[in-house]
């Protein structure tokens, strides 16, 4: 299949279990939401999804790509955007991508139509050219996640991306990347927030580093298919003590 | 391989229009040396002999001999400087980034070092121009012999500094490194003194000069500066550079870091 694969994949900070044989999938054109409480794992499965850490437990694939076998190739697949701010604050919106962009191998004339074309489906074309410490948070954000689509990828990796905006800000990013995985990207969200998820997405619970729940928002939320039914659905299960099977 | 040059290329310009920016840090990287040129060497002009030694032949004035070792000083601190934006890296995630490319780490972490060989090159330049305007010079053809005396000391300096920066965790630990790794580094050295001279007053901190690896990287740098190649100080600096190097890979091992972290 093509998006992202991860298939019974465990990791261990010394004796603590970060990750216990965790899988799931996500298929290309899917919002996934990865929901869990804080220390439920998330950044750990973002570390090993972006190779920052490495696992002899279970196996990931990337655009059908292994990343322990392929790495090179299934990184090329990834855009990221992570949970802190990795932007280069003295430099204008279009040199920070053009960085980024001969990180992955663009130069020239396609890595300039490439953050063009990354800037433009973000409406951030405009401020190509301003300094980013001049731009406001959800400006930034919306930069980032441009920056992550500059190489094209096929999945899109975003931790947390609405730490720290306001309402509206993170109500119009939350809607642009529903609309990047209805162009056909996978997207994986990391988030704790039940406000950014859709009846329609895909919704993978992690919770002390097992997957708990792995299913549609609407099922999830038994029924009532909205915000409050699925808050009630989340924290039944990661109720302290308390585990409910997938 | 094109794709390994767009990294190397962009690496390197993100670094030097960083440091263009910092225009205190060129100011300072030129103050330093100058201020010891000028006022330490003139001082110790009259109070210091230095004999002929190689690559000198003939007797030579103090600010001639501590050239070599000031250049070397900018290194060490520009070596220093730059391992010092890399934990601001990974505080503030942009290393991260860095390391989420599709390209080698080894190859990502060489362009850094590259870069802050660059920007070093560029000081040593404009500090051995206005040295040569206050009258301390050396043969011309030294001028262009320096530069791959200077590529291969920067880099070893350097991944020196990649090395001591994956071992601080917070920028505020990183004022302990000047006093107690740049400093003595600095001062146990040839930079200052010929080995013999310091064998007189003590054989003991003579061996230590001898073991360090700065001392073989100023030797370099001045004899290169006579159009001359001292083989033992290559040997020495070359060696040193890939010790350091692995072990700045192994140190920046992301895994380590999260290890850390999470401790």
């Amino acid at each position: 299949m093509t998006g992202l694969e991860v298939s019974h994949v465990s990791y261990r900070y010394g004796a603590r279990k970060a990750l216990d044989d965790v899988s799931f999938s996500v298929e290309a054109g899917r919002f996934c939401a990865l929901f869990g409480p804080n220390g439920a794992g998330k950044s750990t499965l973002f570390a090993l999804l972006t190779r920052l850490i490495v696992t002899g437990e279970g196996r990931i694939r990337i655009g059908g790509f292994d990343i322990a076998r392929t790495p090179r190739a299934a990184l090329a697949r990834i855009g990221v955007v992570f949970q802190q701010q990795t932007l280069d604050l003295d430099m204008t919106v279009r040199r920070n991508l053009t960085y980024f962009a001969g990180l992955h191998g663009l130069s020239g004339r396609s890595a300039a139509e490439a953050i063009d074309a990354a800037l433009a489906q973000l409406g951030m074309a405009e401020r190509a050219d301003e300094q980013v410490r001049a731009l406001n948070g959800g400006h930034r954000r919306r930069m980032e996640i441009a920056r992550a689509l500059v190489h094209r990828p096929e999945i899109l990796l975003l931790d947390e991306p609405t730490v720290g905006l306001d309402a509206a800000s993170r109500q119009a990013i939350t809607d642009h990347v529903h609309l990047l995985a209805e162009r056909g990207l996978a997207v994986l969200w990391a988030t704790h927030l039940v406000d950014e998820i859709q009846a329609a997405d895909q919704v993978v619970v992690l919770h002390r580093g097992k997957v708990l729940s792995n299913g549609t928002a609407g099922d999830l939320a038994g029924g009532q298919g909205d915000v409050r039914g699925l808050a009630k659905a989340f924290l039944s299960m990661t109720a302290e003590g308390r585990e409910v099977p997938a | 391989m094109k794709a390994w040059l767009t990294a190397f290329v962009v690496i390197v310009t993100r670094e030097n229009l960083r440091f263009v920016r910092q225009r205190g840090r060129f100011l300072s990287a030129l103050v330093r040396p100058l201020v010891w040129l000028v006022v330490f060497a003139a001082g110790f002009r009259a109070a210091l002999g230095v004999s002929i030694i190689p690559p000198y032949q003939t007797y030579i004035t103090y600010d001639v001999y501590i050239l070599p070792g000031l250049c070397g000083m900018i290194q060490l601190f520009n070596g220093m400087q730059s391992s010092l934006s890399l934990v601001y890296d990974q505080e503030m995630g942009s290393m991260r980034l860095l390391l989420t490319s599709p390209l080698p780490r080894w190859w990502l972490l060489f362009s850094k070092l590259a870069s802050g060989v660059i920007v070093s090159i560029l000081q040593v330049a404009a500090f051995l121009a206005i040295a040569a305007l206050a009258g301390t010079t050396t043969p011309l053809v030294g001028y262009i012999a320096v530069v791959p005396a200077l590529v291969l000391s920067g880099l070893m300096l350097g991944a020196f500094g990649l090395v001591i920066s994956s071992t601080v965790r917070q920028l505020e630990n990183f004022a302990g490194v000047m006093n107690f790794v740049i400093f003595p580094m600095f001062f146990l050295s040839s930079a200052l003194y010929p080995l013999w001279k310091m064998a007189e007053s003590s054989p003991l901190l003579r061996d230590i000069c001898a073991l360090n690896p700065f001392t073989h990287a100023v030797e370099l740098i001045r004899f290169a500066l006579y159009g001359k190649l001292d083989l033992t100080a290559l040997l020495w600096v070359s060696a040193c550079f890939v010790l350091f190097m692995l072990a700045a890979l192994w140190g920046y091992e992301p895994a380590r870091a999260m290890l850390r972290a999470k401790a």
